[in-house]
């Protein structure tokens, strides 16, 4: 195991662009986690007098409409995207494997029945959905995090049931199965830490797509509600001001971009060196 | 054949059906009624009575479904809670521009996707292809939406090439194209990425296939058999895949419109939904559903023609 284990850390280190990747994702962590000690200024301190200010030594990466500091909200931001795609992803996968589980190895009228309700979900247009239960809940970070939940899980459910039946014919299965072993046995003992570590590995290429939802939503004032930062309301306040100070448009980009490209690049690395069979889905 | 068009039709139909249940079953599952909640909590009671008995809120509940089907099924998809406009004749006059945008930002990919790929695979293994692999998955992990404020404010504000605004002029072809440049290329520039890595995937597959290995043994250019032997074979899995594309295309499409504050689909529908107007959010949602699902079965049946062996993938 411990080998195994290194062999992943050589072949990550190996791949120079997982490497940096791995450094952009470690940055913003720290930025989250650490973002009261490492923002310059209070992000909700309101300052008229000195609005749509240029970086200078005092603000960094200038300051907002409000006078706020940009790049305080940008870190305090930090928080709020990896926070809603921590929080939702998590969710979604454990209810992914749950359901996933049960179509899999579950009666067959079950099974049909869960993959029709998949199957329906995944060809609503994802956005459309998530706005039809914006409409009915109201825009709110918890609402938010529902929507990526409800969106996400159907996808993670038929990855872990297709994981699931191509298990439950094998030999480990069958003996079980002949040794009269509970079904709560092989699900939780047998077929779960099989199926579970190869989720992980889709969770975390997903992780960029759920930042990037969060803070669409948010530009589009449904989701994150202001003053929290959100890396897309920091974006919306700078497209409204675009013609005054386009400055602020461009940095609020920049972390959006950083991010995606960072989660993208560890996620791709890390898949190619724990499982290199799960190409083919991340490519179609 | 037409045993697989009748049970793919059928699935398509059956997942309507389920998505329009659970779109109305969602209504009865919060607290408060639609009309309460887009006249909001001032509204007096008089009002939101007379909203009531316009949706049909005031029958019971089987009646209501009965007739949510019916009207649907019709083309009635209710009316805009404001401005009392059909909302089927409110997607009828903004979706052709969304068509427009989605079509072009698709021809966009396409070119410049299947173009890349070949470059790609034409210097396989050299820098050219190493540069390309990782713009690729730049360009496929870029939110559309940062893009498409970037090039507005790079094209339209500075340089002013093209207008920041709107859909152009109704009946005027060429400030339509004009309108339609940047936000096509926004939505494009994710699957100019996916295309290009597709197509110099299936085209390493299709290189060291026989009749390849021939054309190569009697000494034609690298360039010359991608172009004109690999590539036909390698760009069958684009045309199963621009379908699904193009229903993904539609959705980023919700966001840029709103950067360009360009008439569609996408800005109706978000409008709609912070003016918390269901009639309208409902009826562009299944309107959305049902195209998106034409699409998919239409390429679904085109590819089980030409490819018989997919017809047994429903099967069993």
């Amino acid at each position: 195991m411990a080998s195994g284990r290194r062999n992943v850390w050589r072949a990550l280190a190996a791949e120079p662009l997982g490497v940096m990747g791995g450094a952009i994702v470690l940055t913003f962590v720290v930025m989250a986690l650490f973002a009261p000690w490492l923002a310059p200024h209070d992000p909700f301190k309101i300052d008229v007098m000195h609005k749509f200010a240029s970086p200078s030594l005092a603000h960094w990466a200038g300051t907002d409409q409000l006078g706020r500091d940009l790049l305080s909200r940008i870190i305090y931001g930090a928080r709020t995207a990896l926070g809603v795609a921590i929080t939702a992803t998590g969710i979604a996968g454990l209810a992914g494997i749950l359901l996933g589980l049960v179509a899999g190895y579950g009666p067959r009228w079950l099974d049909s029945l869960l993959i029709l309700c998949f199957d329906s979900m995944t060809s609503l247009p994802m956005i459309m959905f998530a706005l039809a239960v914006i409409t009915v809940l109201g825009p709110s970070t918890a609402t938010l995090i529902l929507v990526i939940i409800l969106v996400s899980i159907p996808g993670y459910a038929r990855f872990i049931r297709a994981q699931t039946l191509s298990l439950v014919r094998s030999d480990f299965i069958l003996a079980e199965q002949a040794m009269n072993a509970s079904t709560a046995r092989i699900i939780l003992l047998h077929l779960l830490p099989n199926v579970a570590g190869q989720l992980l590995v889709v969770l975390s290429m997903d992780v960029p797509v759920v930042i990037m939802l969060e803070a669409g939503l948010s530009y589009l004032s449904l989701g994150v509600k202001p003053p929290t930062p959100s890396w897309g309301n920091i974006l919306y306040d700078g497209y409204v001001s675009l013609r005054q100070s386009p400055g602020m448009v461009i940095i609020a980009g920049i972390p959006l971009i950083l991010a995606t490209l960072g989660f993208t690049f560890l996620g791709e690395a890390l898949r190619d060196a724990l499982d290199p069979r799960l190409q083919m889905r991340t490519l179609t | 054949m037409l045993s697989y068009a009748i049970k793919r039709i059928g699935l398509a139909l059956l997942i309507i059906f389920v998505v329009m249940l659970v779109m109305y079953a969602m209504v009865f599952l919060v607290p408060g009624d639609p009309a309460s909640l887009a006249l909001g909590p001032r509204a007096t009671p008089e009002l939101k009575h007379e909203l009531m008995v316009r949706m049909g809120l005031d029958q019971p509940i089987y009646v209501q479904v009965w007739n949510f089907f019916r009207n649907a099924l019709t083309g009635d998809l209710g009316y805009d809670v404001w401005s009392k406009r059909p909302v089927s004749e409110m997607i009828a006059e903004v979706f052709p521009n969304t068509l427009f945008l989605g079509a072009v930002a698709m021809s966009i990919a396409l070119v410049a996707g299947i173009g890349l790929g070949c470059l790609a695979v034409v210097w396989q293994g050299r820098t050219v292809d190493r540069v390309l692999a990782v713009l690729s998955v730049s360009m496929i992990s870029i939110p559309s939406f940062v893009v498409a404020i970037y090039l507005l404010l790079v094209f339209a504000v500075w340089l002013g090439w093209f207008p920041a605004i709107g859909a152009g002029e109704a009946g005027d072809w060429g400030s339509q194209i004009r309108a339609v440049v940047l936000p096509a290329a926004a939505i494009a520039i994710t699957w100019v990425g996916y295309l290009a890595r597709l197509v110099r995937a299936s085209m390493l597959e299709v290189m060291s296939a026989n009749h390849v290995r021939t054309a190569r043994a009697f000494g034609l250019t690298q360039a010359k058999i991608v172009l004109r032997y690999a590539l036909r074979v390698a760009i069958v899995p684009v045309v199963a895949i621009v379908a699904v594309g193009f229903g993904s295309i539609l959705s980023s499409a919700v966001f840029v419109e709103t950067v360009f504050s360009r008439p569609g689909i996408g800005t109706l529908i978000t409008s709609a939904v912070q003016k918390r107007d269901f009639p309208v959010v409902m009826g562009c949602v299944l309107f959305m559903t049902a195209f998106y699902l034409t699409v998919v079965t239409l390429a679904d049946l085109l590819m089980a023609k030409l490819d018989p062996r997919v017809r047994d993938t429903l099967r069993g």
